[in-house]
C-alpha cells in the first residue's frame, strides 16, 4: 500500500503541470502560413503559440464573421478550471496521504479517479460545446459567406482531437504537454488503485508472517 | 560568308554538346566538381541559398541583395537614393537620411559595401557602404535590411577608398580619391601640386549601437586614394591605401597621372595615430557635415550637422605612416588573410607586386628609406616586396583570398580571373569572364576566415550575353565554383544598376536574425496610430495631422471630410499587423512625393498638398488581403475659404 500511495500523491501531483503547460493545443497552417498560426489552450486562458498569432488567428477569422477569442476574464471557465485542479491535487495528495499512513483503503484511490473522470468528460463536453458555439455562431454581416454542396451553412467548428481541413486551413487539434501530464497522472492513481488493491488481498500462501490486509 | 559562319556555329554546338555529354559521364565518377552546372546553381522551390550577397549598386546609390549560388535577387535595399518604391527619401521620417552640407542629397554612386566582423570573422551585424559623390558612409542594420545611419566626411571628395572596417569593426575608413583644398576655397587648379589635401577618415564604430564617429581625419599629400585594405592578424593596427596621381597632375590625368613608374600604398598604423589622439593629439579644425540616424522605435530619421573635426599631420606622428612603392597606377589593395601579404594592383603594370608585412616591418625598423614626400618615408621597393607574379593579364584590379593559400585577381583588361598561389607566385588556373571584370568577391573574402566556395567577379559589359534590351542594359555578376583545382563557371546573373563590388555572408548566421515585423507595442512614432482609437485628424492652421492606420483590410478612417485647397496633409499612417510580409501600401492621388510601403508596426508619414477641389481616392497599393482591392477611402477637399469643419469616419453610413 505504501508503494500504491506515493504513486497516487505523484499522480495527483502531475496535475501540477497544467499550471505552467497547456492543456490542449491548436495550429493551423495554410499555404500562405507555412510557420502555422497556433493557440495553446491553458486552464486559465488561451495563449498564441507565437507573440502574436491570437491576434493574427482573429484578424483571419474575422472575413468569416467569427467572434474574436475570448480573453481570459471573458469566460468562467478560466477561473473555474484552476480552482478545479488545484482542488484535485490537493484532494488527491491528501488521500495518498492517508493512504500512506493506512487511515484510508485504495477504494478512496478509485473513488478520487472516478470523480476526475467525471471532471474531466465535463471539462471536454464544455470545451467542446465552446468551440461550436465559437465555429457556427457566426456574423450574419460576415465578408465571405460559404455553404456547404448541401446548402447549408458552412461552420468552422476546430477538431477537438485531429485534424480537419477548415477552408484553406488544416487544423491540428491535439493535447499540449500539461495535458499528457494530465493523463500520465490520471494513470498513475489507477495504478495506484490496482496496487492498493492487490495489496489489500489476503495472501493464500504468504511466507512470511505480514499477511495482515492493509 | 556568313552563311559558312553559322555552319560553323553550328558545328561548335555540336561539339558543345558532345563535351557536355562527356562531362556527364564524367560526373557519374568525379563527384560534385565534374558535375552538371545547372544542379549547383538551382535551389529548388523554397529552399533557401547559402549566402547573402550584398552588392553595391554603383550608381543607383543603393545596395542590392542577393542569393548564392542562385543569383536571385531578394532586395534592393535604398542607401543614399531616394526609393518610390517603399517611399525611402520621399517620406517625411527618412527625408533626413538623404541630407548633407549641400542639402538634399538624393542620389550617389555606391561603391564597397563590407560587413561587419568581431575577431577577424564576420559577425553579420552591419553592413557598411560608402557613397562616393557626395562623401558619406552608411551602415545598413542587418536586421532590418534598413540604412540606420549616414555619416558624411568634410574635407574629402569622391570618397573612393571606402567602406572597409577594421577586424573588430573598431573603425570604417573613408578614403577621399580627389584630393582638394583643405579647407575649401577659391584658387587656381593650376596650383593643385602641394596645395591640396589628401583626407583620410578613421570613423569609429560604437561596438554595441553601431553608431559612428569621425575619429580623426589623417590630412596626407595630395595624391588620389583609390582603395584600401584593413590589416588582418598580425598586421591588424595598420590599414593600407593605394594611390595614384603622386604626380599631382591636375589636368589630364589620362597621361599625366601614368608618368611616374611606381606610385604608393600607403601604410598608416592608426593605432598609433589613435593612441596619439587620446593623449591629445591633434588639431580642431571647422568644418560641416550631416549625422543622419535613423531610430528603429521612432520609425524617424534626424540629420544634426556637425560643425568641427579632428584632424592630424601625419609628419608629427613620427612612425605613424610610410610609403611602399607600387607599380604603376595600383587600383586594388589587398591584404591576405593571414595578414602578411599585401597586394598590389598596377592597373597599368604587366605584372603583380606583393608586399611582405614582415619585411615592412624589418625596413621601417632599419631605417631602410628612399627619400620621402612631404615628410613621409619612402620604403625601398626592394626591400618591402615579397615577390612578383610574373605577366599573369592585363590590367589586375583586384584580388581576392579564399583563406587556402590561393589569391583570385581580377584582369580587366584581358578580361579574366587568375587563380595563384601565395608565398610560390605561380599561376595556377585561369579562366575568361564576360566581359571586362571589375572587383572579384569571395564570401568572407576581406576578413581572416573566408568561406572559399564561390568567386563572384563583377563584369562592366553585359553585351551578347542575355536577350539585348536596348543600348542600356544591367552589368552581368559571374559565379564561379573555386571548391576545386580549377575553377568553374557555373552562372551568369543580371545585377542591378553598377554592382562594383559586393560582400556575402553565410545564410545560417544572417537568417536567425532577421526581423520580420516591428512590434507595435514599442512604435514610439510621436504620431503613430496604434490602436484604432488613437486614430483621428488635428487641425494647426493650415497644415493637417491625419493619424491614421491600416489593417487587413481597411483604413481608419476611411471617409474624411474638412480638408481644404491650399492645406498640407500630413498622412501618419501606421500599420497594425503584427504577421511577417503584410506590409501596406498607402497611395494618395494627385500626391507629388511618392507612395507608402509601411511594415508591420511601423508608421510612415506622406506629405499631401491638395490643390484641386473634389473627392479624392487614397488607397492600398501591396496586395495584401482577399479584400485589398476594397482597402481604399476618400479625402474630401473644399475650397480654401470654406468653414467646413474636419470630420473622418468609419463604418458609418
Amino acid at each position: 500500500m505504501k508503494k500504491a500511495s506515493i504513486l497516487m500523491i505523484i499522480g495527483s501531483l502531475l496535475l501540477l503541470g497544467l499550471f505552467v503547460f497547456p492543456l490542449w493545443n491548436i495550429m493551423l497552417g495554410a499555404p500562405q502560413y507555412p510557420e502555422p498560426l497556433g493557440m495553446n489552450i491553458h486552464i486559465d486562458g488561451i495563449r498564441g503559440v507565437e507573440e502574436f498569432d491570437i491576434q493574427n488567428i482573429d484578424g483571419l477569422n474575422h472575413y468569416i464573421g467569427m467572434k474574436t477569442l475570448p480573453k481570459a476574464e471573458e469566460m468562467w471557465e478560466f477561473s473555474a478550471f484552476p480552482l478545479v485542479i488545484g482542488g484535485m491535487v490537493f484532494l488527491g495528495v491528501l488521500i495518498g496521504l492517508l493512504g500512506f499512513l493506512n487511515k484510508v483503503t485504495y477504494k478512496w484511490f478509485i473513488g478520487w479517479f472516478v470523480l476526475m473522470s467525471i471532471l474531466g468528460l465535463l471539462g471536454m463536453y464544455d470545451f467542446n460545446a465552446w468551440m461550436t458555439d465559437y465555429g457556427t455562431d457566426l456574423n450574419p454581416r460576415a465578408i465571405m459567406k460559404l455553404t456547404h454542396p448541401d446548402g447549408t451553412p458552412m461552420t468552422y467548428k476546430p477538431p477537438l482531437l485531429g485534424n480537419a481541413k477548415i477552408l484553406n486551413f488544416n487544423v491540428i487539434s491535439i493535447p499540449g504537454l500539461g495535458g499528457y501530464l494530465l493523463f500520465l497522472g490520471m494513470l498513475l492513481t489507477v495504478v495506484a488503485s490496482y496496487l492498493g488493491w492487490k495489496s489489500s488481498k489476503p495472501k493464500l500462501n504468504s511466507e512470511s508472517n505480514e499477511t495482515t490486509a492493509t | 560568308m556568313r552563311k559558312y559562319k553559322n555552319l560553323f556555329l553550328g558545328l561548335l554546338g555540336v561539339f558543345a554538346l558532345m563535351t557536355s555529354c562527356n562531362n556527364q559521364g564524367k560526373s557519374s565518377s568525379g563527384g560534385a566538381l565534374g558535375s552538371n552546372a545547372a544542379d549547383r546553381v538551382y535551389v529548388g522551390p523554397g529552399e533557401y541559398d547559402e549566402f547573402y550577397a550584398f552588392f553595391s549598386g554603383g550608381y543607383t546609390g543603393n545596395l542590392t541583395v542577393y542569393g548564392l549560388p542562385s543569383g536571385r535577387m531578394f532586395k534592393e535595399i535604398p542607401v543614399f537614393s531616394q526609393f518610390p518604391t517603399n517611399g525611402y527619401g520621399y517620406s517625411e521620417e527618412t527625408k533626413p537620411m538623404l541630407n548633407t552640407s549641400f542639402g538634399f542629397v538624393p542620389w550617389d554612386d555606391s561603391h564597397h559595401p563590407d560587413i561587419s566582423q568581431t575577431n577577424g570573422e564576420l559577425d553579420g551585424r552591419w553592413i557598411f557602404i560608402n557613397g562616393n559623390n557626395t562623401p558619406r558612409i552608411a551602415r545598413i542594420d542587418l536586421t532590418t535590411f534598413e540604412t540606420a545611419e549616414i555619416i558624411e566626411v568634410p574635407n574629402s571628395a569622391g570618397n573612393h577608398s571606402s567602406s572597409f572596417i577594421t577586424e573588430n569593426t573598431e573603425y570604417v575608413v573613408a578614403g577621399t580619391r580627389f584630393a582638394v583644398p583643405v579647407p575649401q576655397r577659391d584658387m587656381p587648379i593650376k596650383d593643385y601640386k602641394g596645395n591640396f589635401k589628401g583626407a583620410l577618415s578613421f570613423i569609429s564604430v560604437a561596438p554595441e549601437t553601431g553608431r559612428m564617429d569621425i575619429k580623426f581625419q589623417l590630412m596626407m599629400p595630395g595624391f588620389n586614394y583609390d582603395l584600401s585594405h584593413p590589416g588582418r592578424g598580425k598586421s591588424h593596427g595598420w590599414f593600407f591605401f593605394t594611390t595614384y596621381n603622386t604626380e599631382e597632375a591636375s589636368t589630364l590625368l589620362e597621361v599625366n597621372a601614368s608618368q611616374n613608374d611606381k606610385d604608393f600604398i600607403a601604410a598608416v598604423n592608426w593605432k598609433k595615430i589613435e593612441e596619439y589622439v587620446n593623449n591629445g593629439g591633434g588639431t580642431m579644425m571647422p568644418a560641416e557635415y550631416a549625422h543622419n540616424v535613423y531610430d528603429d522605435d521612432t520609425h524617424m530619421a534626424t540629420s544634426t550637422m556637425k560643425k568641427e573635426v579632428l584632424t592630424v599631420d601625419p609628419t608629427k606622428v613620427p612612425g605613424a605612416v610610410y610609403f611602399l612603392p607600387t607599380p604603376k597606377s595600383p587600383h586594388g589593395c589587398d591584404v591576405d588573410p593571414s595578414g602578411e601579404y599585401i597586394v598590389g594592383n598596377g592597373k597599368l603594370s604587366a605584372d603583380l607586386t606583393v608586399h611582405s608585412f614582415t619585411k615592412m616591418l624589418a625596413a621601417i625598423e632599419n631605417e631602410k628609406f628612399d627619400g620621402e614626400a612631404y615628410g613621409i618615408p619612402i620604403l625601398k621597393f626592394e626591400d618591402v616586396l615579397a615577390g612578383v607574379v610574373s605577366q599573369p593579364g592585363l590590367g589586375p584590379l583586384h584580388t581576392e583570398f579564399d583563406g587556402k593559400g590561393n589569391a583570385y585577381t581580377t584582369f580587366f583588361i584581358s578580361s579574366e580571373v587568375v587563380k595563384w598561389k601565395l608565398g610560390t607566385w605561380e599561376v595556377l588556373d585561369r579562366q575568361p569572364s564576360y566581359y571586362s571584370v571589375g572587383h572579384g568577391m569571395i564570401p568572407g573574402g576581406n576578413s581572416q576566415k573566408p568561406f572559399g566556395k564561390y568567386f563572384v567577379s563583377m563584369n562592366k559589359i553585359t553585351k551578347d550575353r542575355y536577350l539585348p534590351v536596348g543600348p542600356e542594359m544591367e552589368h552581368s555578376a559571374q559565379l564561379y565554383d573555386i571548391s576545386g583545382d580549377k575553377m568553374e563557371l557555373l552562372l551568369d546573373f543580371p545585377t542591378h544598376g553598377e554592382p562594383h563590388y559586393a560582400a556575402a555572408i553565410p545564410a545560417e548566421i544572417l537568417m536567425p536574425k532577421v526581423k520580420k515585423i516591428f512590434k507595435l507595442s514599442e512604435n514610439k512614432h510621436p504620431y503613430a496610430a496604434i490602436t484604432p482609437n488613437d486614430t483621428k485628424l488635428v487641425r494647426d492652421g493650415k497644415v493637417v495631422h491625419v493619424y491614421m492606420s491600416t489593417i487587413r483590410s481597411h483604413f481608419t478612417p476611411d471617409n474624411i471630410e474638412g480638408i481644404k485647397v491650399g492645406d498640407k496633409v500630413y498622412f501618419h499612417v501606421t500599420n497594425q499587423e503584427q504577421d511577417f510580409d503584410v506590409p501596406h501600401g498607402f497611395a494618395m492621388i494627385g500626391a507629388t512625393n511618392a507612395e507608402l510601403l509601411i511594415a508591420p508596426g511601423q508608421t510612415k508619414t506622406l506629405l499631401w498638398e491638395p490643390k484641386k477641389v473634389g473627392v479624392w481616392p487614397f488607397y492600398c497599393t501591396d496586395f495584401c488581403s482577399a479584400l485589398h482591392q476594397e482597402m481604399q477611402g476618400y479625402v474630401r477637399v473644399s475650397p480654401a475659404n470654406s468653414d467646413l469643419e474636419l470630420s473622418w469616419s468609419l463604418g458609418e453610413d
